[in-house]
């Protein structure tokens, strides 16, 4: 090895991340998916005609459940292609030749993805915020020109809210745990692609792991505080409480949407525990991708 | 052997992220994120693939495509499929208050108005007995959301509403009104609500005069026209003296 080389260097880390989000960004399924989201996001502005709450609940609901749908997806359809693909046109084999560690390589890729659902996710959030600031000049007009006669604390109370009702940086903490949710998935996922034969066999099981990881809470909370049921049912669920993460945790849009604060400290411990599980499935994947017969 | 120290690994960290996401899990349930039981009941009024998008993180977007369907029903005055499709939404959206005073406004005004003037229904006696079911469904959809909601104050209002306009019962209504002041981001209004629907209480004339005294005096902006009115009338059911009296 070179008397100047590091074992770790961020510089080759952010070439292979540059890669990789250029490879991911030639995908037509990122294009189709984004689409699909963005249509969804603005389609919503034309619902059909309610009173104002109504209106921002159900515009909330859909533009987050679409950005927590897309985002998910993407993080799994692009994460599982990209060892698989790499190693099919040996471009992983020219890679690693060159002195780049296999953590470095593995670094890279997630993060290339990471950065993907980072820049579909602003593009989302961008219009969403868009819409709901249109749909709330129009209400802020509206009630202004109906409620041209009332006294001017009534207004302003109407006023207060809407806008109450519109945005506000609950909001915010919301799409941050869906990216977080999305970075999870998707070191999980590459951490699933370093032992599996096939990207179908990796979404597959990624399919499986998003539902049980969903119920993982039920499982975990019954073999924490149940004793009576039988070995063998004591046995699954506590698999399932160690093997799974607890993606419900990661699931606080309808508590956002319904209007619900998010303490920070909540969003803090929710973040922690995503990255802590995100840079966990890094370093597993490394250990199987290690040794692994390119 | 690598899959194994893989295996080994995932257990391990298993094991100690358990108590992590259990103590998250419990700050959650204390500020009722999240909830909602996943049991048969929820199967049972969600469907097979309500159901499915309940488990996956979708909730919300279920609770909205019901409400729609609500929406509609409303419009077709289908009053039995109005109740289904609430009690399964606020099921799935229990923290969602705006369902919860929907479903209790779409019961107890709604439904029963159009109960009352049934002409399907040629007995005035169950006109009326239909009628105040349907206040007792509003009654118990309000009920249920401030069991899920006892920290938001718009829920006692409308349950105070509820009591006011539906029912007559002005003692319930106040003790609503003045629950509601209590807690946190509770309009100006709810504190002054309460005292008027004191004011109408036989026997608790005296609480009432000092509740709007104590507004009275608080503010120029608290002295609305009702607020006057009420004050005039119990300054003359009390015979307070003149010179203690509200100037006219």
């Amino acid at each position: 090895m070179n008397e100047g080389h590091h074992a770790f260097s961020f510089f080759r880390v952010a070439a292979i991340t540059g890669a990789t989000l250029r490879g991911l960004a030639r995908l037509k399924t990122f294009y189709v998916l984004l689409l699909f989201a963005l249509l969804l996001i603005g389609n919503s502005i034309f619902m059909a005609q309610m009173t104002f709450q109504q209106e921002f609940q159900v515009l909330k609901d859909i533009a987050l459940g679409a950005m927590s749908v897309f985002s998910s997806l993407l993080a799994v359809l692009a994460t599982a292609r990209l060892l698989p693909q790499d190693i099919d046109d040996r471009t992983a084999s020219t890679i690693l030749a060159k002195p780049v560690s296999r953590f470095e390589y593995l670094a890279g890729k997630l993060l290339g993805a990471l950065l993907l659902l980072a820049i579909s996710l602003a593009a989302m959030s961008a219009l969403f915020f868009l819409v709901l600031t249109v749909r709330e000049q129009w209400v802020l007009r509206e009630t202004v020109r109906q409620m041209s006669a009332a006294p001017p604390d009534q207004l302003s109370e109407a006023l207060r809210l809407v806008r109450a009702s519109a945005l506000n940086p609950n909001l915010l903490a919301g799409i941050a745990i869906i990216y977080v949710k999305a970075c999870l998935l998707a070191s999980l996922t590459l951490f699933v692609s370093t032992f599996a034969t096939t990207s179908i066999f990796t979404m597959i099981v990624m399919a499986f792991v998003y539902f049980i990881g969903h119920l993982q809470a039920v499982a975990r909370e019954f073999w924490l505080q149940t004793h009576s049921a039988g070995w063998i049912s004591q046995t699954f669920l506590g698999l399932v409480a160690l093997f799974f993460p607890d993606l419900q945790l990661f699931t606080l849009t309808d508590d956002v949407v319904a209007g619900n604060a998010i303490p920070m400290t909540v969003l803090a411990q929710i973040v922690t525990l995503g990255l802590f599980y995100t840079g966990f499935y890094l370093l597993l994947a490394w250990s199987v991708f290690f040794r692994k017969e390119l | 052997m690598r899959v194994i120290v893989a295996i080994l690994g995932v257990a391990l960290f298993g094991a100690a992220k358990l108590p992590v996401e259990h103590a998250i899990s419990e700050t959650h349930r204390q500020l009722h994120f999240c909830a909602v039981d996943l049991n048969l009941d929820l199967r049972e009024q969600t469907g097979q693939l309500g159901f499915i998008a309940a488990l996956s993180g979708f909730r919300s977007l279920v609770a909205d495509a019901l409400f729609l369907q609500a929406h509609v029903a409303w419009e077709r005055t289908e009053w039995a499929r109005v109740l289904l499709l609430f009690r399964r939404i606020t099921t799935l959206q229990p923290r969602a208050l705006l369902f919860w005073d929907m479903a209790a406004w779409h019961m107890a005004w709604n439904a029963s108005t159009a109960a009352l003037n049934d002409r399907a229904q040629p007995r005035l006696a169950l006109r009326i007995k239909a009628q105040r079911e349907y206040f007792q469904l509003g009654k118990d959809f309000l009920e249920r959301g401030i069991r899920n909601n006892p920290d938001r104050p718009q829920l006692y209002d409308a349950l105070a509403r509820l009591y006011r306009d539906k029912y007559g019962d002005h003692e319930h209504a106040a003790e609503l009104y003045a629950k509601a002041a209590l807690l946190p981001d509770a309009p100006g209004y709810e504190k002054r609500f309460a005292a008027y629907e004191l004011a109408l209480c036989p026997g608790r004339e005296r609480d009432a005069y000092a509740d709007l005294q104590a507004l009275y005096k608080s503010s120029e902006k608290e002295r609305f026209p009702t607020l006057l009115r009420r004050l005039k009338e119990l300054e003359i059911k009390l015979e307070i003296p003149p010179d203690e009296r509200i100037p006219d």
